[in-house]
């Protein structure tokens, strides 16, 4: 593994308990993330997903480890981390291309407003809004808006882009719109991605890699799935990949059974260093992607830190 | 159904008000002379005591009333006698400028009570505290220590518009939802344009009806203050009246402060529109 231009280290997270104590939602969380790489987090609720996610954008700090993006370790909200939050978070009180040139204006403080509107336009437009400029949040269905959460988000032009269940409000015909949307402009931007889900088949349509999460409190990652989905995908196609199925069924399976049991079972074959990579449906680890030291470990799982 | 239900409240209203004033007439009315008397007597004694007539004024008096003083309302015969309009000029301009001075103090300060946890809640036993006194009971003491009845009178605005604005202000920052800061937090945005581009906005409709309340509250201080302070104001021409014994003069008086407080709040709640975004 070259390239970590990510890398969570080591993250816990307690909160204080109402009895005076406190928990771990989630603890001793290690993943490492190439550049341009499109990683989904699939998980349970309570599991701790967001406070991750929110801990990459800065706005959340962890009780033990850190998070390295590109060589420093994050210390608050950035620039370069953009967020698209689940509720969308638009200001209600600026229009389309307000929340967008917010954005724009708050990245390149001294541009000029016809430059801001220009570059907001852009973004605009490449989600697809030309035409509702001018329109008030309150006057945006769902998709819409989320439509103006993402180009907020591209238009800052972020290395990292992260994404808190963007689509999960959403009705599934507009969620799929969106989905394919953002694939595109994953593609023709090469922006690294971290997005939360628990939609299996929006993890494995997106993600080059699915994150398995256990159940919280004390949840860890428990396997990483390597997507066998080619790079360039349509979403009419990806059910006829001979290897669609076994990595749905083995994520469901994981999601349904095993994400209560995880922890017991592996015992003290857990290491949160590294996490086992599994690619279902392929008989043996067939590719070597790590360099890191691995793990000799039964039911064909290799090891890797990424 | 005929017509709009606006139309249809109208005529309803139209009707009550008609209804009030026929029963209003018709309990003022005189009843005929009443006994015989001397001619020069009954001039003395006037037409409650000859003609019946209720010492109340009825609507028509009133209505003369009214219109004699809408008609010149900026006259000016010395400290007792001055046009209506006049007095009003005094009084919104007491309001306006203790009103003024009350924003200009209670926003600032409701934005840290709201934005600082440690001072909302340093600060929140004063409030409790002061917020419930009558500002009228800060009129000796102002005139004691400002020595000028309508700079007191002004202080007291300043006193009774302060808590309400000040209280909304508070709430309206400390509630600005939580995704709007985490998207200025994302995006960097420092102090200051964080509360001028996101918590003012934000609050604005809570702060805003604040100062409704305010003014509310200013115009309703301001009467009793210039009753106490006198010299001048809509307060004053109301004790004055009631003094001169001119009843028709005092309901016309209350009339026109209901209507100007009226137009205050219209003049908020427009505001008020302009700022609230719809969801």
């Amino acid at each position: 593994m070259s390239d970590r231009f990510i890398s969570i280290e080591g993250i816990t997270r307690r909160f204080p308990t109402p009895a005076g104590g406190f928990t771990a939602v989630f603890s001793d969380l290690w993943l490492a993330m190439r550049r341009g790489e499109f990683v989904c987090i699939i998980g349970h609720s309570g599991c701790g997903k967001t406070t991750v996610l929110n801990i990459l954008a800065g706005l959340d700090t962890p009780s033990a480890g850190a998070v390295i993006v590109d060589g420093k370790a994050i210390e608050g909200p950035s620039l370069d981390r953009a967020v698209i939050f689940q509720s969308h978070a638009l200001l209600p009180w600026r229009t389309v291309t307000g929340n967008v040139a917010y954005a724009v204006s708050s990245k390149w403080r001294n541009w000029s407003k016809t430059q801001v509107n220009a570059h907001a336009q852009k973004f605009i437009d490449l989600v697809g809004l030309g035409g509702a400029e001018h329109k008030r949040p309150s006057e945006l269905s769902g998709g819409m808006k989320q439509r103006v959460g993402i180009a907020r988000a591209f238009s800052i032009e972020p290395k990292i882009l992260l994404m808190d269940e963007p689509f999960s409000a959403l009705d599934a015909l507009t969620r799929g719109t969106l989905q394919d949307e953002v694939r595109r402009i994953f593609q023709e931007t090469g922006q690294t991605v971290f997005m939360i889900t628990h939609d299996v088949d929006e993890a494995i349509y997106l993600a080059d890699r699915v994150v398995l999460m256990t159940n919280g409190p004390g949840a860890v990652f428990a396997e990483i799935v390597d997507n066998p989905l080619p790079k360039v995908r349509a979403r009419n196609e990806i059910y006829k990949h001979p290897l669609y199925y076994a990595v749905r069924n083995h994520i469901i399976d994981f999601l349904v059974s095993r994400s209560r049991s995880f922890v017991q079972e592996m015992g003290g074959a857990y290491d949160p260093r590294h996490v086992a990579v599994v690619r279902p449906g392929l008989p043996e680890p067939t590719i070597a992607s790590s360099n890191e030291p691995t793990l000799p470990s039964a039911r064909g799982r290799e090891a890797a830190a990424y | 159904m005929i017509g709009s239900l606006n139309l249809r409240a109208a005529i309803v209203s139209i009707a009550i008000l008609f209804a009030f004033l026929l029963a209003w007439h018709l309990a003022t009315r005189s009843s005929g002379p009443t006994q015989a008397m001397d001619p020069v007597y009954a001039k003395l004694m006037g037409a409650t005591a000859t003609q019946g007539k209720s010492p109340m004024p009825g609507p028509i008096e009133v209505g003369a009333k009214l219109w004699e003083q809408l008609r010149r309302p900026f006259y000016d015969n010395g400290p007792n006698d001055k046009g209506v309009g006049i007095q009003l000029a005094y009084s919104i301009g007491r309001v306006l400028i203790g009103y003024l001075l009350a924003i200009a103090v209670a926003v600032p300060i409701g934005f840290l009570v709201g934005m600082s946890p440690l001072m909302s809640k340093a600060l929140d036993p004063f409030i409790q505290v002061l917020k419930p006194i009558s500002p009228l009971a800060w009129m000796p003491l102002a005139l004691y220590t400002i020595k000028d009845s309508s700079l007191s009178a002004i202080f007291v605005i300043f006193i009774c518009s302060l808590w309400p604005t000040l209280i909304n202000t508070a709430f309206g920052v400390a509630s600005v939802r939580k995704e709007w800061l985490n998207v200025a937090k994302t995006l960097e945005v420092g102090t200051f344009r964080r509360a001028f581009t996101i918590i003012l906005p934000a609050a604005a409709p809570t702060i805003l009806t604040g100062m409704r309340i305010s003014i509310g509250i200013a115009w309703l201080v301001i009467v009793a203050a210039e009753m106490l302070v006198g010299g001048t104001g809509i307060g004053y021409f109301v004790w004055n009246e009631w003094n001169n014994l001119s009843i028709s003069s005092v309901i016309t008086a209350i009339l026109i402060i209901g209507v100007v407080g009226m137009l205050l709040d219209q003049v908020l709640a427009l505001i008020t529109r302009l700022v609230t975004f719809p969801e």
